[in-house]
């Protein structure tokens, strides 16, 4: 019978030697193992000092982004909420008001929007979704909390900073992509 | 009052030797937990321990920390006297060996020779033998008192293997004290700071010996009184903060003196093969580094095992004790006889 593929090894039924029936050899060889190990590279990632580095396609926590100019883009059209499979996404909408247009890019937008994280799979389909570049899934992915109400996200844990009165902040949220 | 002035002496030299070598062995015992969570992590391309302290050295002190508050909990139809008395027991056995071990050559105080040993008796051996296997009744006692049948049968379990290895360790140094004659610890060390290490004429005696003390420590591949995945937890199951402290520390205190041991009787103790110090001051001090060094040589080697071997099953266990090393410490035993003999003649 041909092997699918080459990785298959024949077991070998051969009866002990005297050597290896007397076991201690063989431990000598174990402990030889093992003892390279202790001064091999350590696998291991110090994780809040060190960070592994991502794809470009991974999936974190949300963002709600701003334009060049630091204003909301999101319109609170509610296409994200009806495409996330979880229902994680809720949101109320408001009418801009002369005076804040500095603020918000649409005549519409969100005055409450919140995402439910435990709910969120990451999926990413709120991203796709949104037809105004709004909403994307940033490199953030360890929110941690104490209480339940902590995961359900609101908008000033998701809109990302202004990148014209706080750019550096702005850069760090983005990530490098 | 000449008489009582020399006794206060020795009274006061005795005390500060206990207090030294008790509180060097539970500090030895203590960093051992950290060492073992270390050696194992390096072992697995791990870091282990890093965050209490640097390199995670206050690691020890947190976990004892912990143990403390953790809730007291005694299973509800226990014998609650011998519940407790169990691991202290169990930690008794392990610190009362330390007495006959010397720890160095004698120390000169004002023109008085202090020895570093707290008692040499000349059936040191004997002591140490019959000291160790009174540890059975501390995982007895652990696991009776638990009124738990697996504890119980746990126990039955340790109890029965630690008896059986210890009949081959006995047998393994009966070789060893034909070769030197003595029973005194000191009378044997001294005897290998002329010589040659005991390894080098015994070298069977110390492969049986020292598999027989890892099987007396409980450690692996001979940790089947713990054997969490046949019998939950072992004897200890129901035992909860320093309790359980006390029977996992007093297992890494045996580590240490059966290394001390095994450095003492093999290894030279406290002398360095090529190498005399003029000083005795100095020279107790040097002898009390190598022999520490040796014993923490050995702690390794025990940890480095550990990491590596799986355990035994039951049976086989009890086949390599009865029908390996009892043998071989009786053929050892033979052979060293025969030699003994050859060379009188
Ligand atoms: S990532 Fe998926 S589950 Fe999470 S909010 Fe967006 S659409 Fe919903
Ligand atoms: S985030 Fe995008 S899809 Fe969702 S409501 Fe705002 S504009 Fe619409």
């Amino acid at each position: 019978m041909n092997a699918l593929t080459n990785k298959a090894k024949a077991v070998d039924r051969r009866p002990m030697t005297w050597l290896e029936r007397i076991y201690l050899w063989n431990i000598a060889k174990g402990m030889a193992i093992t003892l390279r190990h202790f001064f091999k590279k350590k696998a291991t990632i110090k994780y809040p000092e060190e960070k592994r580095p991502f794809s470009p396609v991974f999936r974190g926590t949300q963002v709600l982004n701003r334009d060049e100019e630091g204003r909301e883009r999101c319109t609170a059209c509610g296409l994200c909420a009806v495409a996330c499979p979880a229902e994680a996404i809720t949101m109320e909408a408001a009418e801009r008001k002369p005076g804040e247009e500095h603020l918000y890019r649409e005549e519409k937008y969100a005055a409450r929007y919140e995402i439910n994280m435990l709910r969120c799979i990451f999926c990413g389909l709120c991203e796709e979704a949104c037809p105004k570049d709004a909403i994307y899934l940033s490199e953030t992915f360890a929110p941690a909390n104490y209480q339940r109400k902590g995961f359900i996200y609101g908008k000033p844990e998701l809109l990302i900073p202004d990148p014209k009165t706080q750019p550096e902040e702005y850069a760090k949220a983005k990530g490098q992509h | 009052m000449h008489l009582l002035a020399i006794d206060w002496m020795f009274l006061v030299e005795k005390l500060v030797l206990i207090v030294v070598i008790i509180s060097v062995s539970l500090g030895v015992a203590m960093y051992s937990t950290w060492g073992e969570r270390k050696v194992a992590a390096y072992m697995q391309d791990r870091i282990g321990p890093n965050r209490a302290g640097p390199l995670g050295l206050l690691q020890p002190l947190a976990d004892g920390m912990k143990l403390f508050m953790k809730e007291e909990i005694f299973p509800a139809s226990s014998n609650k006297f011998l519940f407790l008395l169990g691991p202290c027991l169990a930690m008794l056995t392990a610190m009362m060996t330390s007495a006959v071990i010397p720890w160095s050559s004698p120390l000169k105080v004002s023109g008085h020779d202090v020895p570093l040993q707290i008692a040499d008796v000349n059936i040191g051996i004997l002591y140490i033998f019959g000291v160790v296997s009174m540890g059975v009744y501390g995982i007895m006692m652990g696991g009776w008192a638990s009124n738990n049948k697996f504890s119980l049968l746990a126990a039955i379990r340790g109890a029965s293997q630690i008896i059986s290895y210890e009949l081959a360790m006995g047998l393994s140094l009966i070789a060893l004290l034909m070769l030197t004659g003595s029973l005194s610890l000191k009378t044997i060390v001294e005897q290998q700071s002329h010589g040659l290490w005991n390894v080098l004429y015994q070298p069977l005696g110390f492969i049986i010996f020292f598999i027989c003390a890892l099987a007396e420590c409980n450690r692996t591949p001979f940790d089947l009184s713990e054997a969490e995945n046949e019998l939950n937890f072992g004897y200890h199951q129901e035992y909860s903060s320093m309790k359980l402290g006390f029977y996992l520390f007093a297992e890494y205190v045996n580590m240490f003196i059966s290394s001390a041991i095994m450095a003492t009787l093999f290894f030279g103790g406290y002398n360095i093969p090529y190498v005399h110090i003029a000083d005795p001051n100095v020279a107790a001090i040097v002898g009390g580094l190598a022999l520490f060094a040796k014993t923490v040589f050995f702690i390794f080697v025990f940890m480095w095992i550990r990491w590596t071997i799986p355990r035994f099953r039951y049976d086989q266990l009890m086949r390599l004790g009865w029908n390996a090393l009892i043998p071989l410490a009786l053929l050892n035993m033979v052979i060293t006889g025969a030699v003994i003999l050859w060379l009188k003649k």
